[in-house]
C-alpha cells in the first residue's frame, strides 16, 4: 500500500545521494587545473633526471644558470628530480610536467617519444646521440682482490660471489648482462651455445639478485656480501671516492657504452614556454665547462679531447661495444630479458 | 518490527543524503576507481593470455610465497603482539609509555628504509645475522629474512587492535576462573583467548593483508630470487612496470589475482571473526 511513498523517498534520498556525491568529485577534478608557472622574469626549468646524476646537477644547475643571465639577461630557476630510470619515464608519461629529461636509457626516452611527448627525432637533437655523457660497465671488489679478478672470464670461475641487480627488474642491470654477453661472443666466436654456457655460469655465481642498482651496492658494501659486485663506471667511482680504503676499481678489457640520454619533452616545453631555455639548457652540457664538471661526476665526456684529459680516472683503453650491436635496444629487449627470453632460459636452468 | 519502521521515517542525526554521500564520493576516489582501473588494464588482454600468465611457474611460485609468508608472519605477529599487548596493559613500570609510543614507528618509517636496515642486521655479517648464524639459519637473502621483515611491518596492527580489548577486560574474571580452581593455562585458554578472539583476528587480517602487498622492506631483504623462490608478487608487478617494455597489462593482471585472494582470504577471517565473536556475544 505504502510502497509508491517508500519507493518516492528512496530516490528522492538516493538522489541527494547521487548529487553530494557528484558536486564533491567535481570540485576535486576541478581542483587538477594547472597554475602557471612562476613570475614573469624568473623562468622555472624541470629536469626529471635519475638517481646517480643528482650531484652533477646539482653543480651544473647555477653554472647553467650564470651562464643564462649572463647571456640573456633572463634568470632561471631549476628544479630537479630524481629516482630510477624507468620510473621517473613513467612519472613523465603520466602527466609530471617536466621541461627536459636527462635520463639512464635512450629506451626510456624513445618510451616517451612513442607516446607524442617528444619529437620522434629527439635522439639526432644534440650531439653524439642526444649523450652528452656515457659510461660503462666496471668490476668493484674488496681490497687487496684476493680471488685475482682481472676480466670478465674471472667471474665465472667457481667459488667467485658476484652481485648484480635483476635485469628483468632493473634497465641498468640489463647492461651489465649484455657487457658479459659481448664479452663472451667474442671469446668464442659467436658461438651461442658456449656463450650461453658462459653467461650461465656467471650467473650462477651470482649470490644476490637485487631490484635494482641502489640495493645491489647496499648488498655488496653495507651488508658485505660476495667478491665482486657488477656496477656502473659512475656509480663504482662514486664508492670508491667514499671508501677509498676498501675497495678497489677493476676494469674489464671488454664492456658496454651505456649513453644516457638527454631531451626537451616538446609537449611541456611548448605549453611552458621554456622550450628556447631547454634547449639552451641541454646545449650547454657539451661546453668546455660543463664536460669539465661531468668528468668530475665520474661519467666519461662525449667530447674526445676532455676524455682524455681524465686518463688517470678512466681506463681509455677499453674495448666498447654499443646497443647497436645487439641491433638496438628494443631488439636486445626481446631477444634477451623479455618473459620467456634467453635470460630466463640462462638463469632457470 | 515497529521500531524498524520508525527508524526509517525518522532518524535522530540529521544529513543522511549528505553524509552517505560524501562516503560514497570518498569510497569511490579512493578505493573504488582506482581499484576499477586495475580490472580495466587487465582486459587488454584475452582470457587465454591472461591464464597463461597467472599460471606461470613463477608468478604462481611468487603467490605461494607472498600468500605463505605473509600468513606465518601474520601468525608470528598474533603471539608476539598479544604478549606485547598484555605487558603494556597489564604492567606498569618506567618506561612504559615511551615502549607504547614506539609500537607505531613501523608504521612511520619509510618501508625502504626498514628494509634496508633488516637486510643488513640480518646479514651473515650483521649483529643478528652473526647470531642466526650460529644455528645453521640464514636470514637475510632467504624466506626467513623476507618473513622477518613482514613481522615488522605487521606488529602494530595485532597489538593494537588487542590493546582496548585488553584494557576493558575486568581482571575479575580471571580471579573468578582461578577461585573455581582452573590453572593459568586453562584460564587463558577457556576464558581470556575466547574474549580476545575476535580483536586477535582483526589483527591477523591486517597483518596478513599488509603482508601480502608489501613491497618497500621486503625487496632489499628477500634477494629476489627465482630460483630460490623469494620473489614476492608485489616484486613482479615492479618488474612488468620496471623493464624495458612497460607492461600495465601484465603488471595489472598479476595485481587483480591478487587483489582477488586477498579479498577471499580477508573475507573468510573476517567470517571467522564473526563467529568468534557470536561465542562471546562481541
Amino acid at each position: 500500500m505504502n510502497t509508491t511513498r517508500k519507493w518516492k523517498k528512496m530516490v528522492k534520498r538516493s538522489s541527494a545521494v547521487a548529487l553530494t556525491a557528484l558536486l564533491l568529485m567535481g570540485s576535486v577534478t576541478g581542483c587538477g587545473t594547472k597554475q602557471s608557472k612562476g613570475d614573469s622574469d624568473t623562468i622555472t626549468l624541470t629536469n626529471v633526471s635519475y638517481d646517480p646524476t643528482r650531484e652533477l646537477y646539482e653543480e651544473y644547475n647555477p653554472l647553467f644558470a650564470k651562464y643564462y643571465e649572463e647571456k640573456t639577461n633572463k634568470k632561471v630557476e631549476i628544479t630537479q628530480s630524481h629516482g630510477g630510470s624507468g620510473s621517473q619515464a613513467r612519472s613523465v608519461l603520466e602527466g609530471n610536467d617536466a621541461d627536459v629529461v636527462t635520463l639512464a636509457l635512450a629506451h626510456d626516452i624513445t618510451l616517451l617519444s612513442e607516446a607524442g611527448l617528444i619529437d620522434s627525432n629527439w635522439i639526432q637533437e644534440f650531439e653524439s646521440n642526444s649523450s652528452p655523457y656515457t659510461s660503462t660497465i666496471v668490476f668493484l671488489v674488496r681490497k687487496g682482490n684476493e680471488k685475482g679478478i682481472k676480466d670478465w672470464g674471472d667471474l665465472t670461475k667457481p667459488g667467485v660471489e658476484v652481485i648484480t641487480p635483476d635485469p628483468k627488474s632493473s634497465g641498468g642491470a640489463c647492461w651489465n648482462f649484455l657487457a658479459a654477453w659481448y664479452y663472451a661472443s667474442r671469446t668464442y666466436n659467436g658461438d651461442e651455445s658456449k656463450i650461453k654456457e658462459f653467461v650461465g655460469k656467471l650467473y650462477d655465481n651470482v649470490l644476490v639478485m637485487d631490484s635494482g642498482a641502489r640495493g645491489a651496492t647496499t648488498t655488496f658494501v653495507e651488508n658485505g656480501q660476495g667478491d665482486v659486485l657488477i656496477a656502473w663506471e659512475n656509480e663504482a667511482l662514486l664508492t670508491l671516492e667514499e671508501y677509498p680504503e676498501d675497495y678497489e676499481m677493476v676494469t674489464p678489457s671488454i664492456s658496454i657504452k651505456a649513453e644516457p640520454s638527454v631531451a626537451i619533452v616538446d609537449e611541456n616545453a611548448e605549453k611552458n614556454g621554456t622550450q628556447e631555455v631547454a634547449k639552451e639548457y641541454l646545449t650547454y652540457l657539451y661546453s668546455d665547462e660543463a664536460q669539465k664538471l661531468i668528468g668530475e661526476h665520474y661519467y666519461r665526456p662525449c667530447r674526445e679531447e676532455i676524455l682524455n684529459t681524465f686518463g688517470d680516472t678512466f681506463d681509455l683503453n677499453i674495448e666498447l661495444c654499443t646497443i647497436d650491436d645487439f641491433g638496438g635496444w628494443d631488439q636486445a629487449y626481446k631477444d634477451f630479458f623479455a618473459d620467456g627470453a634467453i635470460f630466463d632460459e640462462i638463469y632457470s636452468k | 518490527m515497529s521500531t524498524k519502521r520508525r527508524k526509517r521515517r525518522k532518524r535522530v542525526l540529521p544529513g543522511y543524503g549528505l553524509t552517505l554521500g560524501i562516503t560514497v564520493a570518498m569510497l569511490s576516489m579512493f578505493i573504488l576507481i582506482p581499484l576499477a582501473s586495475v580490472l580495466v588494464y587487465s582486459f587488454g588482454m584475452s582470457w587465454a593470455e591472461f591464464w597463461e600468465l597467472i599460471t606461470r611457474p613463477n608468478v604462481v611460485q611468487a603467490f605461494a610465497t607472498s600468500i605463505g609468508c605473509a600468513f606465518v608472519a601474520a601468525l608470528v605477529n598474533c603471539i608476539f603482539g598479544l604478549l606485547l599487548a598484555w605487558v603494556l596493559v597489564r604492567y606498569e613500570f618506567p618506561g612504559k609509555r615511551l615502549m607504547d609510543g614506539m609500537i607505531e614507528l613501523p608504521f612511520a618509517l619509510p618501508t625502504a628504509v626498514a628494509g634496508i636496515t633488516l637486510s643488513r642486521m640480518y646479514s651473515d655479517q650483521g649483529v643478528l645475522g652473526r647470531f642466526l648464524e650460529n644455528f645453521g639459519i640464514q636470514a637475510s637473502y632467504t624466506r626467513v629474512g623476507l618473513t622477518i621483515a613482514l613481522v615488522f611491518v605487521g606488529i602494530p596492527f595485532v597489538v593494537r587492535a588487542l590493546q582496548p580489548v585488553l584494557t576493558k577486560l575486568p581482571d575479575t574474571f580471571e580471579e573468578a576462573s582461578t577461585m573455581l580452581g582452573a590453572g593459568r593455562f586453562y584460564t587463558f585458554r577457556r576464558v581470556l583467548l575466547p574474549e580476545l578472539m575476535p580483536a586477535l583476528l582483526t589483527g591477523f587480517g591486517l597483518a596478513l593483508a599488509r603482508g601480502i602487498g608489501e613491497y618497500g622492506s621486503v625487496i632489499y631483504i628477500s634477494g629476489n630470487s627465482e630460483k630460490e623462490g623469494t620473489q614476492v608478487v608485489s616484486y613482479l608487478i615492479m618488474q612488468k612496470l620496471n623493464s624495458g617494455s612497460v607492461d600495465y597489462e601484465g603488471a595489472a593482471a598479476i595485481a587483480l589475482v591478487l587483489l582477488l585472494l586477498s579479498f577471499l582470504l580477508l573475507l573468510f577471517v573476517n567470517l571467522v571473526q564473526i563467529a568468534a565473536g557470536k561465542r562471546t556475544q562481541q
